[in-house]
C-alpha cells in the first residue's frame, strides 16, 4: 500500500484537529511517524521554515546557517522577540561552547509581554547563536545551531 | 500611515498588497508556514512567518499578529477577512499598542458580534427584525415558538456567517434541538444564549455595502443579493439584486444606513437581510464588521475601490463623496471557484496546481492567488479564485462568466467549475428566481 501526498495532508490535517501529540503508523508497506512540538533532534528531516525570500526592508535577516551532520538548527516555536537572559544586564542562559541538554532553557521568545521559556530540545554543544538579542524572530527562524552530543 | 502588516493569506491578502501598492503604502505579509512561498508573501515588501500552517496557532493568534506588526515597523493591521477580521480582542489589542486597526470601533464589532444585541439596535434604529427573542429556558422558548409558528430557527447569540443554526419544524423537536444548540454555542463560541426567530422560507438573501467616516458620514454602496448558496456558503453574488421591488430596495438601503448611523459604526460593513420573496418585505439578519469576500461586484457598478477607501478611512480620512455621488452603472456577478471535490460532497481538495488558467475577456476581473505549482493547503478554507463578470446587463454578466468558466482550465486539485456552470446556466437564475435554499434542492 502506497501513501498519496494528499493521504499523508489526509492525515496531518487529522493529527491537527485532534489532540494527539504524537502518532505512529505501521503497516507492512510504510510506516509514518508524526509529531508535533520540539524537533526529535538528529532527525535526518530538515528543520521547519525555510525564511522566506522576500526583500527585508528592515534589518538584514540573521544569516541562515546550514546545519551540517553534526549540528542542528534549533528553531523558534514562535515568533516573537528574542531575548538572551532572563532580564537586561542578566548573563546569557547560553553561550557559545555551553552544553545543553534537551530542557536546557536556552532563552525567552516574548509575546505581548508574555514571556516563553524555550529549551534547546537536543543535547550538545551550542556553537552559534543565529538571532540577535532583542529582535524579532519568526516561527521556525534559526536560534541556535547545537553541535549534537 | 506608512506600513501595513495583512496577516492572512489567499486570494484578500493579494488585494490588500494591490490596494496598499495604489496608495504607496509598505506592506508585510504575516503568512503560517503553509503560505510563506504563497502569492501574497511573495509581493509583499516583506514576509514574516506567524506559526504552523494550522489557523489556531497563526493567523488566529491575536497575540502574535500584534507582536509582528511591531516587530516589523508597521503603523497599521489590515485583517481582511476570515480569521481575526472580526474579533474584538484584534481590534483592541492593536489600538492599545498604538496601531490603526483597519476596521469599525471595538464597541461596534462586540455589538455586531452579539446577534441579540444586534437585534435590538436594528429595532432601536427602526429597522425591521424577525418575529423572535431570546429563549433562555424550555418554557419560554415553547412559548414563543407557539407565538411564532412552525418551523423556526434556534439561533446562537454569538454565531453568525451560517453558524450555530438549527432549524425546529415541530414542537416534538424544540426540546432536544434546544439544549443541542445551547450546548454547541456554548463549546463554538464561548456563549451559550440562543434566541428564536421566525423562519422565512423561501427567501432571498440581501446585504447592503455600508461605508462611514469618523466625521459622521455614513452612505450605503447599494446592495448585492448572495442567494446562490450552499449550506449557507455563498457560492454565487451579483449586484444589483434582481427581482427587487424599488420599495423594498429604499428600505433596505435605508435600514442599513440607520443601523450604522445608531450603532456609530465607521470604515466599510455589511448589513445583511432576508427578503420574503413573496411579500418582498426585508428582515435584517446579521452586520457584518469586514471587508466582504463578493466586495467586488459592488466594485465593478459603482466603479470605487473598497480596499483603498477602507485605509483612507483607517487613516482618519473623509469618504470624501456624498450619498449622491455614489452611481451604478451595469450588473456585476462573482462566482468563486473551490478547491472541491464534488465526487464527494464537495469535500475540499487541496493540492498542488499543475495548471490553473483563466481566460482574460474585456469586462472580466479575476481575484485570486492562484498559478502553476502553487499549494492550495489543507488548513483554510478552499476558495481559490473569483471571477467577477460586469457587463451592461445581467444577462451579459451571466453570458460573460458561463464562456470565461468554459475555457478554464484546473489540474492538480478538483473544483467546482461544473457546478457554477450548472447554476449559471440554470433557468431559475437566469430568471432570477433563486432562493437561498435553491442549490441544495437543485442538487438533490
Amino acid at each position: 500500500m502506497g501513501l498519496t501526498d494528499d493521504d499523508v495532508r489526509e492525515i496531518l490535517r487529522i493529527v491537527d484537529e485532534s489532540d494527539v501529540e504524537e502518532l505512529q503508523i505501521q503497516t507492512e508497506g510504510f510506516s509514518l511517524h508524526v509529531s508535533r512540538g520540539a524537533p526529535i533532534a538528529p532527525s535526518p528531516a530538515p528543520p521547519p521554515a525555510p525564511l522566506a525570500s522576500a526583500p527585508a526592508p528592515d534589518a538584514a535577516e540573521p544569516s541562515t546557517p546550514a546545519a551540517d551532520e553534526d549540528t542542528v538548527l534549533v528553531p523558534s516555536p514562535m515568533l516573537g522577540t528574542f531575548y538572551r537572559a532572563e532580564a537586561p544586564g542578566a548573563s546569557p542562559f547560553v553561550e557559545v561552547g555551553a552544553t545543553v541538554g534537551p530542557d536546557s532553557t536556552v532563552c525567552i521568545i516574548e509575546v505581548m509581554k508574555m514571556m516563553n521559556s524555550v529549551a534547546a530540545g537536543v543535547s550538545g554543544t551550542v556553537v552559534e547563536v543565529c538571532a540577535e538579542n532583542g529582535e524579532l524572530v519568526e516561527y521556525g527562524e534559526p536560534l541556535l545551531r547545537v553541535r549534537v552530543a | 500611515m506608512r506600513r501595513v502588516l495583512i496577516p492572512n493569506r489567499g486570494e484578500i491578502a493579494v488585494r490588500i498588497v494591490n490596494a496598499c501598492r495604489k496608495l504607496d503604502l509598505e506592506c508585510v505579509v504575516g503568512a503560517s508556514e503553509a503560505d510563506l512561498d504563497g502569492m501574497a508573501a511573495r509581493m509583499a515588501d516583506r514576509v514574516v512567518c506567524l506559526g504552523p500552517g494550522p489557523a489556531r496557532d497563526s493567523y488566529l493568534r491575536a497575540d502574535i499578529v500584534v507582536q509582528a506588526a511591531l516587530g516589523t515597523g508597521c503603523d497599521t493591521i489590515h485583517p481582511g477577512y476570515g480569521f481575526l477580521s472580526e474579533s474584538p480582542s484584534l481590534a483592541s489589542l492593536a489600538r492599545e499598542n498604538g496601531l490603526t486597526f483597519v476596521g469599525p470601533p471595538v464597541s461596534a464589532i462586540e455589538l455586531a458580534g452579539d446577534k441579540l444585541a444586534a437585534r435590538a439596535a436594528a429595532q432601536r434604529a427602526g429597522v425591521p427584525v424577525l418575529p423572535g427573542g431570546e429563549a433562555p429556558s424550555r418554557q419560554r422558548a415553547r412559548e414563543l415558538a407557539t407565538e411564532l409558528g412552525y418551523p423556526v430557527l434556534v439561533k446562537a447569540a454569538g454565531g453568525g456567517g451560517g453558524r450555530g443554526i438549527k432549524r425546529v419544524d415541530d414542537e416534538s423537536q424544540l426540546g432536544a434541538l434546544l439544549s443541542l444548540a445551547r450546548q454547541e454555542a456554548g463549546a463554538a463560541f464561548a456563549d451559550d444564549r440562543v434566541y428564536l426567530e421566525r423562519l422565512v422560507t423561501p427567501a432571498r438573501h440581501v446585504e447592503v455595502q455600508i461605508a462611514a467616516d469618523e466625521h459622521g458620514a455614513v452612505v450605503h454602496l447599494g446592495e448585492r443579493d448572495c442567494s446562490a448558496q450552499r449550506r449557507y456558503q455563498k457560492v454565487v453574488e451579483e449586484a444589483p439584486a434582481p427581482a427587487l421591488a424599488p420599495q423594498t430596495r429604499a428600505t433596505l438601503l435605508e435600514a442599513a444606513v440607520a443601523l450604522a448611523a445608531e450603532i456609530g459604526y465607521e470604515n466599510l460593513g455589511t448589513v445583511e437581510f432576508v427578503v420574503d420573496p413573496q411579500t418582498g418585505e426585508p428582515f435584517f439578519l446579521e452586520v457584518n464588521c469586514r471587508i466582504q469576500v463578493e466586495h467586488p461586484v459592488t466594485e465593478a457598478v459603482c466603479d470605487r475601490d473598497l480596499v483603498v477607501l477602507q485605509l483612507r478611512i483607517a487613516g482618519g480620512r473623509r469618504l470624501g463623496f456624498s450619498q449622491e455621488e455614489v452611481r451604478f452603472s451595469g450588473h456585476a456577478i462573482e462566482c468563486r471557484l473551490n478547491a472541491e471535490d464534488p465526487a464527494r460532497g464537495f469535500a475540499p481538495s487541496p493540492g498542488t496546481l499543475e495548471l490553473f488558467s483563466v481566460p482574460d475577456r474585456p469586462g472580466l476581473r479575476v481575484d485570486t492567488f492562484c498559478a502553476p505549482g502553487a499549494a492550495i493547503p489543507p488548513y483554510y478554507d478552499s476558495l481559490m479564485a473569483k471571477l467577477i463578470a460586469h457587463g451592461e446587463n445581467r444577462d451579459q454578466a451571466i453570458r460573460l462568466l458561463l464562456d470565461v468558466l468554459a475555457d478554464t482550465d484546473v489540474e492538480g486539485v478538483e473544483t467546482n467549475r461544473t457546478l457554477l456552470i450548472d447554476v449559471l446556466g440554470h433557468p431559475d437564475f437566469q430568471a432570477a428566481r433563486v432562493t437561498t435554499n435553491w442549490l441544495e434542492h437543485v442538487l438533490r
